[in-house]
């Protein structure tokens, strides 16, 4: 038993990674906590749902799959464009709404200010697609076996192998590229930034479009491996900001690593206590972090 | 014309109960500068306490207090109180992003406990068979509403001129000072922990008012009368009517619960039945299109006051 | 041609700025450098030497007056702009990233550029300082003061700029360390760019100064050869006030007296 609540909480743990990440970012370079940062994996997912329609138009979805996943290049193509159209809302909602709030009010207009999307971002979505889940196919997939007595999807092998890739992309982007360094100074100094000739609003975009990319992907990864609901977004609010307060604002490893002990201790924690109380671990892991060192992990006084 | 005036009476009644939940988060986020991101949570506590010391017995879920009304409402307000004092001592040093976290993460957590814990709040069924005092005065529906609107009213009005003279107090004056510059407002004697400590309560207990004396008036409670959306209409009503304002906090009540029954009024009426639940998501979408307005273009709300603006408007 | 008929490289007129419009601290300053030149902003505390020097480089809004950059008008251009135009700042505080390696902050000196050739003139750096070379893999915060200052003049130096500014470039260093930054000053203007300091340390600035500026209460008080400031009286009781100025100039007549020759 234990090895598959393992497993499960690793791979929960990389869906709640890719999503923190951006969460992350924009909580140390923007400066609030944005509550409606989960929606966008929930639009990720959803938007998804849109370009697997187009390109289930050029092609059968099923006959297109790859075995053993349950998809295949659509899938691939569908979560680049959704990749694309996320950070699209992103940049939107930024200019739309957080920018001109930012430069007037203070930290918890902003914070505010999310909430409200939060909730439009979520009822649009169940004004478009409606209640009942939805699920990306209907293929069959036959379970893997791995030690320990745990099964896993192929699918579900996928999530990690991709959830790595994105790290490891991300890393060298934030080491290899000068926009990526440019970014870390941003998250830094962004005064110093500005001097040193740096964009800063551009740098910003940068921030948006990486954290929603992962959002989608994270968001589109869950409709694959569990399902597409309109909560979705809402019932990963909490463990988000575990992971991104675990870890440490603005910190890539942080967010991952964040990501996997909540993953792990959610689904490790079903062994001791009901697993209808599973959705409070992370807000007790919250809780004990905060109590220890209120301003985060690594976090610094203002 | 007197189903007009019913139902407006059944309005008010709703409205002016969020009010006192408005009231206590003003005094909070308005005069403290505390984000509670789990307005709901406390409400529930309360509307849960009335349930259960007002309730006849139930079978295998605490109940048969059947205690008064007065009691009941008493019992609410104690018990939110009690939970936002073990909160709040867990949480209040935390600056205000991690504060709305933590609270967020509290009022789920309630709702959790709410949905599971069955024993003492009937799981997802809830609990049913409260009491409505107001049967005894008159037959007329009608007239049973008028007189709970008289109480309803009546409680908003204390809670009102009780937190005006609140604020003028001395204690009240130490509020804004903390608000404004914590280290010196220390320095000046009282702890500022405490105080905040003091308003959070303070602001927890209406807020369970408001559940006790809406559950009361339904008749039943159970876990999806206390969903987030309650957070989010509250703070819009705050925001709409502009905070550290407690006037602006009841006009706010009553102008949003307005809109929100507005357009569900609209929404059963021109949308098909079939999609009537999608329907429904049109009203949040309206509440949070008007949070989010009122914050890029009237942050200070209808009739505002100051708002919390920062010194360093820069990104 | 003299360092007085050379156009300036810097030239700021009227300067009316502050960081609240109705607020301002500047009530209508100036201040020129010639290329080559090392001129200094000395003042007492609140005067608005800092703040001028960061209006000029666009992190404090200018409500009136011009700033001209070898003629061009740079008034109010927003402040990443300045690297590209030619005017490096290195400010006080927080002038180093700290948790990026030495490499990366030179790297982001070069933002401007191309990337071939933002490499090439980072590998410049490391000729010149070979320090930095040595430790270009180590985060910026394992330096000593000293070494971040000479880190952050680099880091200017990328863009080769014609005009440098530094705000109170020796704070908190020891006197051996600020000594090797002036000297670090005079070499930079030796090599043709336009250096504009504000110092608290005036004395010690005006001595390797070429030009001094006096500002007290967001005006200009004084300016001129840096030497004719060190002699000149006036200068301390801007600084001291007048009781204070009276005493110190009777000492120093005192002194004077006494000893055999005073330099300057």
């Amino acid at each position: 038993m234990f090895m598959q609540h393992f497993a499960d909480g690793i791979l929960s743990g990389a869906i709640v990674a890719l999503g923190a990440i951006g969460l992350s970012f924009t909580m140390k370079i923007l400066r609030f906590a944005n509550f409606s940062h989960s929606e966008l994996l929930t639009w990720g997912g959803y938007l998804a749902l849109i370009f697997l329609a187009f390109a289930g138009s050029f092609t059968d979805l099923s006959a297109s799959k790859i075995s053993p996943f349950s998809f295949g290049w659509p899938m691939l193509f569908a979560m680049l464009g959704s990749a694309a159209a996320t950070s699209l809302l992103a940049v939107l909602l930024h200019y739309l709404v957080f920018r001109r709030l930012a430069r007037t009010a203070g930290h918890m207009t902003l914070v505010f200010a999310s909430f409200g999307i939060a909730l439009l971002l979520r009822h649009l979505v169940l004004l478009f697609w409606g209640h009942d889940p939805i699920y990306y196919s209907n293929e069959l997939q036959f379970a893997i076996r791995i030690p320990g007595g745990a099964r896993v999807m192929p699918d579900q092998v996928f999530l990690l192998g991709l959830t790595i890739l994105v790290v490891v992309f991300l890393h060298l982007f934030l080491t290899r590229s000068r926009t990526g360094i440019a970014m870390r100074g941003v998250a830094e100094n962004p005064e110093l930034a500005r001097i040193t000739g740096v964009n800063v609003d551009w740098i910003i975009i940068w921030v948006w479009v990486i954290g929603a990319s992962g959002a989608a992907i994270s968001g589109v990864l869950y409709g694959m491996t569990v399902q597409l609901r309109p909560e979705l977004g809402f019932s990963l609010i909490l463990p988000l900001f575990a992971a991104a307060i675990l870890g440490g604002a603005g910190s890539l490893y942080g967010a991952v690593l964040g990501g996997l002990i909540v993953g792990l201790s959610e689904n490790l924690s079903v062994m001791v206590i009901p697993s209808t109380y599973k959705p409070a671990v992370p807000f007790l892991l919250i809780l004990v972090i905060l109590y220890f060192r209120p301003d985060g992990i690594f976090g610094e006084r203002k | 014309m007197i189903g007009f005036v019913s139902y407006l009476v059944f309005f008010l009644i709703l409205a002016l109960t969020f009010g006192i939940a408005v009231l206590g988060l003003n005094l909070q986020w308005g005069y403290t500068g505390l984000f509670n991101a789990g307005v709901a949570g406390f409400v529930a506590v309360g509307g849960y306490v009335m349930a259960i010391l007002t309730g006849p017995a139930r079978p295998e879920v605490l109940g048969g207090f059947e205690l008064p009304f007065v009691i009941g409402l008493a019992g609410a307000m104690l018990a939110a109180g009690l939970a936002a004092w073990i909160i709040g001592l867990m949480t209040l040093r935390l600056r205000h992003e991690y504060l709305a976290v933590a609270t967020f993460g509290i009022a789920v957590t309630i709702h959790l406990i709410c949905l599971n814990w069955e024993y003492v709040t009937g799981g997802t069924l809830g609990l049913i068979g409260i009491p409505n005092p107001v049967r005894a005065f008159s037959d007329s529906v009608l007239m049973q509403n008028v007189f709970y609107l008289l109480i309803v009213a009546v409680a908003a009005l204390v809670a009102f001129v009780a937190l005006e003279r609140i604020v003028q107090s001395p204690w009240g004056r130490m509020l804004k000072a903390i608000r404004e510059d914590e280290e010196a407002a220390a320095s000046l004697g009282k702890s500022p922990a405490r105080v905040r400590l003091e308003s959070f309560v303070l602001g927890c207990m209406l807020m369970g008012l408001c559940g006790a004396l809406y559950v009361g008036f339904i008749g039943y409670v159970s876990p999806s009368d206390f969903l987030p959306i309650v957070t989010f209409q509250i703070w819009t009503m705050l925001i709409v009517g502009g905070s550290a304002n407690n006037r602006g906090a009841l006009v706010g009540a009553i102008l949003v619960w307005g809109v929100w029954v507005g357009s569900g009024f609209f929404v059963s009426r021109v949308v098909p039945p079939e999609i009537q639940a999608q329907g429904g998501a049109l009203q949040a979408i309206l509440i949070g299109l008007i949070l989010v307005l009122t914050l890029l273009f009237r942050p200070k709300g209808l009739i505002g006051e100051e708002v919390h603006v920062s010194r360093h408007a820069q990104l | 041609m003299t360092r007085q008929t050379q156009k300036p490289v810097l030239s700021a007129a009227g300067i009316v700025a502050g960081y609240r419009p109705d607020l301002p601290i500047l009530h209508g300053v100036e201040v020129a450098v010639t290329a080559g030149e090392v001129a200094t902003i000395i003042g007492p505390n609140g005067a608005g030497k800092s703040t001028l020097i960061k209006a000029i480089a666009g992190l404090v809004a200018i409500s009136a007056g011009t700033v001209l950059l070898d003629g061009e008008d740079i008034t109010g251009q927003p402040a990443h702009q300045l690297a590209r135009l030619g005017a490096g700042f290195v400010p006080q505080t927080g002038n180093v990233f700290a948790s990026l390696t030495i490499q990366e902050n030179l790297i982001l000196g070069g933002i401007g550029l191309g990337r071939g050739e933002a490499f090439a003139r980072v590998k410049e750096i490391y000729q010149r300082y070979p320090m930095l070379g040595e430790k270009r893999h180590d985060k910026a915060a394992t330096l000593s003061g000293g070494q971040r200052q000479i880190l952050a003049v680099a880091r200017v130096l990328i863009m080769r700029p014609r005009l440098i500014l530094l705000d109170e470039p020796t704070a908190g260093l020891s006197p051996m360390a600020a000594a090797e930054l002036f000297q670090l000053v005079r070499v930079l203007a030796a090599d043709g760019a336009a250096i504009l300091m504000v110092e608290q340390n005036a004395r010690a600035a005006l001595k390797m100064s070429d030009t001094g500026f006096v500002l007290a209460e967001g005006q200009n008080r004084l300016s001129g050869p840096a030497s004719d400031l060190l002699a000149d009286a006036k200068v301390g009781q801007i600084f001291l006030g007048q009781r204070g100025a009276a005493k110190k100039a009777a000492k120093k007549a005192a002194r004077k007296s006494s000893s055999k020759g005073a330099n300057r």
